[in-house]
């Protein structure tokens, strides 16, 4: 049994983030796309916690970072659902190809 | 002292009355607005009649000198100290001389056209334009600042236009007007470089401190502008050649002349009040208001004057022997007269026995003011009568016409220089300057005297005699009284004007000039006047086929005469093979494909950018993630492998 390594870690969180943005390009629905969004984000926090634990041990900074964004991407998700309802309302389909008049 | 209220008065009536009939005549005076045009002009006339009164017999002579008195003046626009346009009003014999023929002449036109004009759609349009022509050049002939005389200069050159053009739907109307304006603003712009020119050195641009610094030797700004070369002429004479230069141009001086035959596009009263009595002279008073600088400090300059004046004179007089348009005879005559003024203000000194000329001069534009209203408005009326300019078209007139014969001949009398009328006393006088001055000028003028007698009576004769009347207008009369009136009082005027003993009132330093009449000077000049009118009579009175032989066997002169020796083929030759293909277009090659070519350069990259680029910007939300992703990607790149941080 090998003990899991910096690497080990790097290389789920660089699979997670690719997963997160092959979903964002590919789906079209817009709460598939929040997800996706979500994994980008902890694939990033997964990289935050495994240098700090691995390379900068006696600190704490990255720590405080993975809470930050986790904080950030809480209040992210209520904006972007409140959005994607407004939408549906407005346009009865949460399908990110009819919300293409946002551009004006 | 002069009245200054009743001297504004005879000014400001004109413009009241411009006013008026300007914006009210057409609602409110649509029949009227000729006599309230008249009436107001009436009493200006009045007026100017009872200031002249005034200033020759009361106030004006002190200690035998006419004085030159500023009544009213007002600093319009102050420069510096001494530099100011000033609003003024100046009373010297030759201002008040000038009010009294233009306010008369253009009373008497005023009277005429109520006849001439009856029926007309806009009546009251011309009517509001005589009156702005008349209020401009009253303002012209008192200004007391020569930039005064320049705003009053344009304004009549303004008014001038819009009667020339008043029959604007006539092509050739419009075509006249715009040459009239254009050659005269031409020459204008001399003017103003001579205006400036002047001030500069004098330091003022008021008449009298400007006469009197540039003709004492003793002040610094003459030593200045005598000092001053430019070419070879100081820059005081380059001062007042430009000046002259403008002078031409509203005188219709070779060779600025070539707006005036066809300004008689115009009204045929306008062509009477404006292009033979009033606004064309005023060349020649602008000369003569700045006559003390010119004869004192710019001899050179004034000889210009003499030799334009005769030269103009010479070549107006052959060009007249030749038309057909009985306007176009006597528009070139009035060219041939106002030489004989100008040059008789160039042949003439400052002061004394030696003005004469000067005197001669304002004598001949005051009798050719009369005879020569006279002889267009008389035109004015055979043209009402039988509806054509062109001589062919007339003949035996003097049956249908009694009265337009009558003072038609006493006219013609006068500018032949017969005695004992008016044009005779004002002809010998110039003559007789000439003669004591410059033998040159002298025989010119002697020339032009008997070419005068010849064309004025080949004009009379073809209208009023040669064959019988083609056809008879049975409908038509000679005109109403009104039309009849100021024939009347001009011929009185043109055959009386001669007695005035002129040079008692007006002369270049105020002193009484005695003009003696010398017999035997007088018989050549008019020896060859009669021979000019028989002459005239032999190939005219009669149809027959003696002047034709004569224009054949004279083939070439004839034609250049006729058609006015080329000078406006000349001109347009000039101005547009020369000028529009060597300047005009390739300015207009640089403003069509650099100038603007630049600019549509700038806006067609502009629109081919956003073309380009907009399409990056589709509203799809994953688009822009892509892009977004690349960017981040290839910073990445950038970081790792270029600058490896």
């Amino acid at each position: 049994m090998i003990e899991p390594g910096l690497y080990h870690i790097l290389f789920i969180s660089a699979t997670l983030f690719f997963i997160g943005v092959y979903g964002f390009f590919t789906r079209r629905n817009l709460v598939t796309l929040l997800m996706s969004v979500e994994l980008v984000l902890n694939s990033v926090n997964l990289n935050f916690i495994a240098f700090n634990k691995y390379l900068w041990f006696d600190k704490m900074d990255g720590l405080f970072f993975a809470i930050f964004i986790i904080a950030i991407a809480a209040a992210e998700a209520a904006v972007a659902i409140a959005i994607i309802i407004n939408l549906y309302r407005s346009h009865q389909s949460i399908d990110v190809e009819h919300a293409e008049e946002l551009k004006h | 002292m002069p009245n200054t209220n009743l001297i504004l008065l005879i000014i400001l009536l004109p413009l009241a009355a411009f006013v008026m009939l300007g914006i009210y005549g057409r609602k409110y005076f649509k029949n009227t607005s000729g006599i309230i045009g008249t009436a107001l002009l009436l009493i200006s006339t009045t007026l100017s009649l009872y200031t002249a009164y005034g200033y020759f017999f009361k106030y004006g002579k002190v200690d035998g000198v006419y004085q030159k008195l500023i009544p009213f003046k007002y600093t319009w626009l102050q420069f510096s100290p001494g530099v100011s346009i000033d609003m003024g009003v100046t009373i010297d014999s030759i201002s008040v001389m000038m009010l009294v023929v233009v306010t008369f002449i253009s009373l008497m036109v005023h009277i005429f056209s109520i006849g001439y004009m009856k029926g007309d759609e806009r009546f009251p349009t011309y009517y509001a334009f005589l009156s702005l022509f008349t209020f401009s050049m009253l303002g012209l002939v008192v200004s007391s600042n020569i930039f005064q005389i320049y705003f009053f200069w344009e304004l009549v050159g303004v008014s001038s236009f819009l009667l020339i053009g008043y029959h604007f739907e006539k092509p050739s109307a419009v075509a006249a007007c715009k040459k009239a304006f254009i050659v005269t603003r031409f020459a204008d712009v001399g003017f103003l470089i001579g205006i400036l020119v002047l001030s500069f050195y004098s330091g003022t641009l008021d008449f009298n401190t400007l006469i009197a610094t540039l003709t004492n030797p003793e002040t610094n700004e003459y030593k200045n502008a005598i000092a001053a070369t430019f070419l070879g002429m100081s820059a005081l004479t380059w001062g007042l050649v430009l000046v002259f230069i403008g002078a031409a141009g509203k005188s219709a001086m070779f060779p600025f002349h070539i707006w005036l035959p066809d300004a008689m596009e115009g009204p045929t009263p306008v062509s009477a009040l404006i292009h033979a009595a009033t606004m064309v002279v005023a060349g020649v008073f602008l000369v003569a208001r700045l006559f003390p600088v010119f004869a004192i400090s710019a001899t050179s300059a004034l000889n210009l004057v003499a030799y334009v004046g005769a030269f103009s004179a010479l070549f107006a007089a052959i060009i007249a022997c030749t038309q057909t348009d009985i306007k176009r005879v006597l528009a070139y005559s009035t060219m041939s007269q106002i030489g004989y003024m100008m040059f008789a203000l160039g042949v003439s000194k400052y002061g004394g026995e030696s003005g004469l000329g000067y005197t001669a001069s304002m004598f001949h534009l005051f009798t050719h003011a009369m005879f020569k209203a006279l002889l267009f408005l008389g035109a004015g009326a055979v043209i009402h009568y039988i509806h054509s300019n062109e001589m062919k078209d007339m003949g035996g007139l003097r049956k249908y016409l009694p009265v337009t014969h009558i003072t038609f001949l006493i006219a013609c009398l006068a500018i032949a220089g017969v005695p004992p009328l008016a044009g005779f006393f004002s002809k010998e006088e110039i003559l007789l300057a000439a003669y004591q001055q410059n033998q040159t000028i002298y025989w010119i003028a002697l020339i032009t005297s008997a070419l005068t007698a010849f064309y004025m009576f080949r004009l009379y004769f073809s209208i009023f005699w040669n064959k019988e009347a083609p056809v008879q207008n049975k409908h038509k009369s000679e005109g109403g009284f009104t039309m009849l009136i100021p024939l009347v009082i001009l011929a009185i005027g043109a055959a009386a004007a001669g007695f005035i003993p002129f040079g008692h009132f007006v002369s270049s330093d105020g002193t009484r000039v005695e003009t003696e009449f010398h017999l035997m000077f007088s018989i050549a000049p008019v020896v060859l006047a009669l021979t000019g009118i028989f002459i005239a009579m032999w190939m005219y009175k009669k149809q027959n086929s003696r002047a034709n032989k004569l224009a054949s066997s004279l083939n070439g002169l004839y034609k250049a005469a006729y058609n006015k020796f080329y000078i406006d083929e000349i001109y347009l030759f000039i101005t547009k093979k020369i000028i529009f293909n060597l300047i005009g277009k390739p300015a207009a090659w640089f403003d069509k494909y650099i100038v603007d070519g630049l600019m549509n350069a700038t806006g067609n990259s502009t629109e081919e950018i956003s073309a380009t680029i907009k399409r990056f910007q589709s509203g799809k939300v994953q688009s822009y993630a892509i892009y977004f992703l690349a960017g981040v990607i290839g910073l990445a790149l950038v970081f790792i492998y270029v600058w490896k941080l």
